[in-house]
């Protein structure tokens, strides 16, 4: 079981990580708006997620914690 | 639970100003990774330079300087001369090292500097606006080249690490990208052994990373990351310029 933690009002929604995830666990979201302004990314089926840690790889700003 | 990822330590706490995208946060996380495994935050000094990575040394928990436009290298040069124990980085853009800053890279290299060079070279000049760099690719469009570059007007683009490599002095040149996850990973090794010949009293070490600037190639981040493979790397190969130990062991 995998544990991805967001630091969602750093998230400046690039959608680098939703591209890289190979389990198509991460969604740029589209009804929330972060404190930047952005639509930030978030998991919509984590229980697939591997903790392969490839969206944390991709993130430029650092906001993904991978856990498992 | 184990942790598999996090923010490494010596990145500092603190929200990039980086436009969406952009990979100079994900360059910053490799060197911050890599000071972090080699145990060297406390006896580390970045040089800033001028450009997109203006700010760096709000980023990095070690000391850093900044330095006046394109002079990293010179100042790194002083730094580490007069304080060899320490680990002397610099951290700079294409504006920067191969524009302006191109005599105090060369001479650098030359006299085989023991510090280490983290060039990004994103084909643009990114913090002033999207102007033409000495690296824009020939018929990239940029907002002084509204029509492509023309190299019969602006002359071609300076290929860095090929130009440093005829130097007798550098130990270490290499060129990677970090437009995919096992791109990034390739360029995490370049970086840690850039760092790691210092330690070791090499040389100087530049790695050069083919980076996107979204913004100003008016493309996604996406896009961007595929137009590094697409129109980059053809004319920026990747690979190891130069590696005096390796040749040195055959």
């Amino acid at each position: 079981m995998a544990k991805l933690t967001f630091k969602t009002d750093l998230c400046k929604g690039c959608g680098l990580c939703v591209n890289a995830c190979p389990k198509n666990v991460l969604k740029l979201s589209q009804d929330k708006i972060n404190k930047k302004g952005h639509h930030p990314v978030e998991a919509v089926n984590e229980k697939d997620c591997i903790a392969c840690a490839f969206c944390a790889t991709m993130c430029p700003d650092c906001i993904i914690k991978v856990e498992r | 639970m184990a942790v598999v990822f996090d923010k490494p330590h010596a990145l500092c706490d603190v929200p990039f100003h980086y436009c969406p995208g952009c990979t100079h946060g994900i360059v910053h996380r490799l060197v911050a990774e890599v000071i972090d495994e080699l145990g060297i935050e406390g006896k580390t000094i970045g040089i800033a330079p001028v450009g997109c990575s203006v700010m760096a040394y709000d980023y990095f928990e070690c000391d850093m300087i900044e330095a006046a436009h394109g002079r990293a290298p010179a100042v790194a040069t002083g730094v580490k001369r007069a304080n060899p124990n320490n680990i002397v980085f610099t951290y700079q853009g294409d504006g920067d090292l191969a524009s302006i800053g191109t005599a105090e890279t060369v001479h650098a290299a030359a006299r085989n500097e023991n510090i280490t060079v983290i060039f990004i070279n994103n084909a643009i000049y990114g913090m002033t606006g999207g102007q033409m760099a000495p690296t824009s690719l020939p018929g990239q469009v940029t907002q002084t080249s509204p029509y492509g570059r023309d190299p019969k007007l602006c002359g071609y683009p300076v290929r860095v690490c090929e130009m440093l490599s005829e130097l007798e002095g550098p130990e270490y040149l290499e060129r990677v990208t970090v437009n995919s996850v096992k791109n990034v990973k390739n360029a995490k090794k370049a970086i840690k052994k850039a760092f790691q010949n210092q330690i070791d009293g090499k040389g100087f070490s530049l790695i050069e990373v083919v980076s996107s600037c979204p913004t100003n190639w008016g493309m996604t981040p996406e896009n961007a990351l595929k137009w590094i493979d697409t129109n980059m790397l053809p004319y920026y190969p990747l690979g190891v310029y130069k590696d005096r130990s390796n040749k040195e062991g055959k």
